[in-house]
């Protein structure tokens, strides 16, 4: 098996402004990769540029196999596993109807939810709301989410901020369940400290530029 | 999970939250009707002229009332909802079609109720037989009018003020809608044949639902 990420000398810009450049990143499988960097260092952009939700517009890469700026990203989006700054929660359904959508959308069994609802410990408020769902809860519906979709790209964008311990735990379990399957990690974060816990190799993102910690 | 699954799990999603949050039932409905309402207080006692306008201002207030149908997934799609669907692997024009199926059932309840308050407020003078042909041509501008707004809504994702964008793009773009529609009703006072307006109204549908399963792709992808 080849590695899950490659890019080569990759760089983005947005609004005319450049963002990232000359990134050159392999990651194979069972790799936790951490990303540190402060606020506005281009974090976000580059967990989007790996989710394949933007293409590169200098340099190139690969994400699972498949050519970044390629219609061949579409077919490997469902293997990747993202979570944001934002909860990709829709607030009008109850948490348990957003798994259940998530998982018809996704071609996965729903019985699988309830399953996921147990773990992540939301048996009990599975019929609240997202809109009236606290982060906490909206993030283990996330992980929830990530349990029954099981992507061999697991993506994480300062995903333990604001989270208990045990919340933070099933964090890490979701890292060592998709690592354990031959899958892959990059954590982005600004805290340090999180990142070296975590990753088997931490790189810090400064200005756009990827370099590895010393 | 096939293409028309995926289409059908988004209607069935975007039913359920129009359930709940009643955007169209209680919000855009009423102020529709209220809408009907006022013309004929606007025009004093004179019953043949209320009569008269009965159905012209029905398309009216349909087609600007309706487009708050049609638009209101525009306003409440999050670019993060968008994000994962993509990561779920939706075809973006399964989604397309979800969201035209969903919203043309509300808009399809949305004109009958009010072409039933036009009834009622003004007694317009129908030609006969024409409930059949009135029904069709408001079918099927319904379902162009909420495919246009579903389109728009693509078009003007992330952008801002996209609400406004949209509503600027769906209004003179519905132009055929509302002539088809309103001629269906002319054509059959003056005898003068309907089928070319439904032909019109066909043509239209068809048209947006290509340029939407089309377009739909490319529109996702530019979106970001």
């Amino acid at each position: 098996m080849g590695p899950h990420i490659v890019l080569n000398d990759a760089g983005i810009s947005l609004g005319g402004r450049s963002i990232l450049r000359g990134l050159n990143i392999e990651v194979a499988p069972g790799d936790v990769l951490g990303i540190a960097g402060p606020n506005g260092s281009g974090k976000t952009t580059l967990l989007r540029l790996l989710a394949t939700l933007i293409a590169p517009d200098r340099g190139g890469g690969s994400v699972l196999g498949a050519k970044l700026g390629t219609p061949e990203v579409y077919a490997v989006r469902r293997l990747i596993g993202l979570i944001s700054h934002t909860p990709a929660v829709i607030g009008e359904l109850s948490i348990r109807e957003n798994l259940e959508h998530a998982a018809r959308l996704g071609g996965e069994d729903p019985v699988r939810v309830e399953t996921a609802l147990r773990v992540v410990g939301l048996t009990e408020a599975a019929p609240t709301r997202g809109e009236a769902s606290s982060f906490g809860m909206l993030r283990r519906t996330e992980a929830a989410r990530l349990l029954i979709t099981r992507p061999r790209l697991l993506l994480l964008d300062e995903a333990f901020s604001g989270l208990d311990v045990d919340a933070q735990a099933l964090i890490d379990a979701l890292i060592a369940r998709t690592t354990e399957h031959e899958g892959a990690v990059v954590m982005v974060s600004h805290d340090e400290a999180h990142l070296a816990d975590r990753a088997g190799r931490v790189m810090t993102l400064s200005a756009g530029r990827l370099d590895t910690m010393a | 999970m096939s293409f028309w699954d995926q289409a059908l799990e988004i209607a069935r999603v975007d039913m359920r939250i129009e359930r709940r949050l009643g955007d169209v039932s209680r919000i855009v409905l009423p102020f529709a009707v209220v809408a009907l309402l006022v013309f004929p207080l606007a025009l004093g006692v004179d019953l043949s002229a209320i009569s008269l306008i009965g159905p012209a201002v029905f398309w009216a207030v349909g087609i600007l009332f309706g487009m708050q149908v049609a638009l209101r997934q525009a306003a409440s799609d999050s670019p993060e909802r968008r994000d994962l669907y993509s990561l779920l692997g939706v075809d973006p024009a399964a989604r397309f079609v979800g969201r035209s199926l969903s919203g043309s059932v509300l808009m399809v309840g949305f004109l009958a109720v009010l072409l039933a308050a036009m009834i009622v407020l003004y007694s317009p003078r129908l030609p006969q037989g024409w409930p059949a042909p009135m029904i069709l041509g408001s079918f099927l501008a319904a379902i162009g009018l909420t495919e246009l707004g579903t389109l728009a809504g693509e078009v003007t994702a992330g952008l801002r003020n996209r609400t406004a964008l949209a509503s600027l793009i769906v209004v003179p773009l519905a132009l055929p809608l509302v002539i088809g529609g309103s001629q269906t009703l002319e054509s059959l006072a003056r005898d003068t044949g309907i089928l070319p307006w439904l032909l019109l109204l066909v043509a239209t549908d068809l048209a947006l639902a290509v340029a939407g399963v089309a377009l739909a792709r490319p529109l996702e992808e530019a979106s970001r």
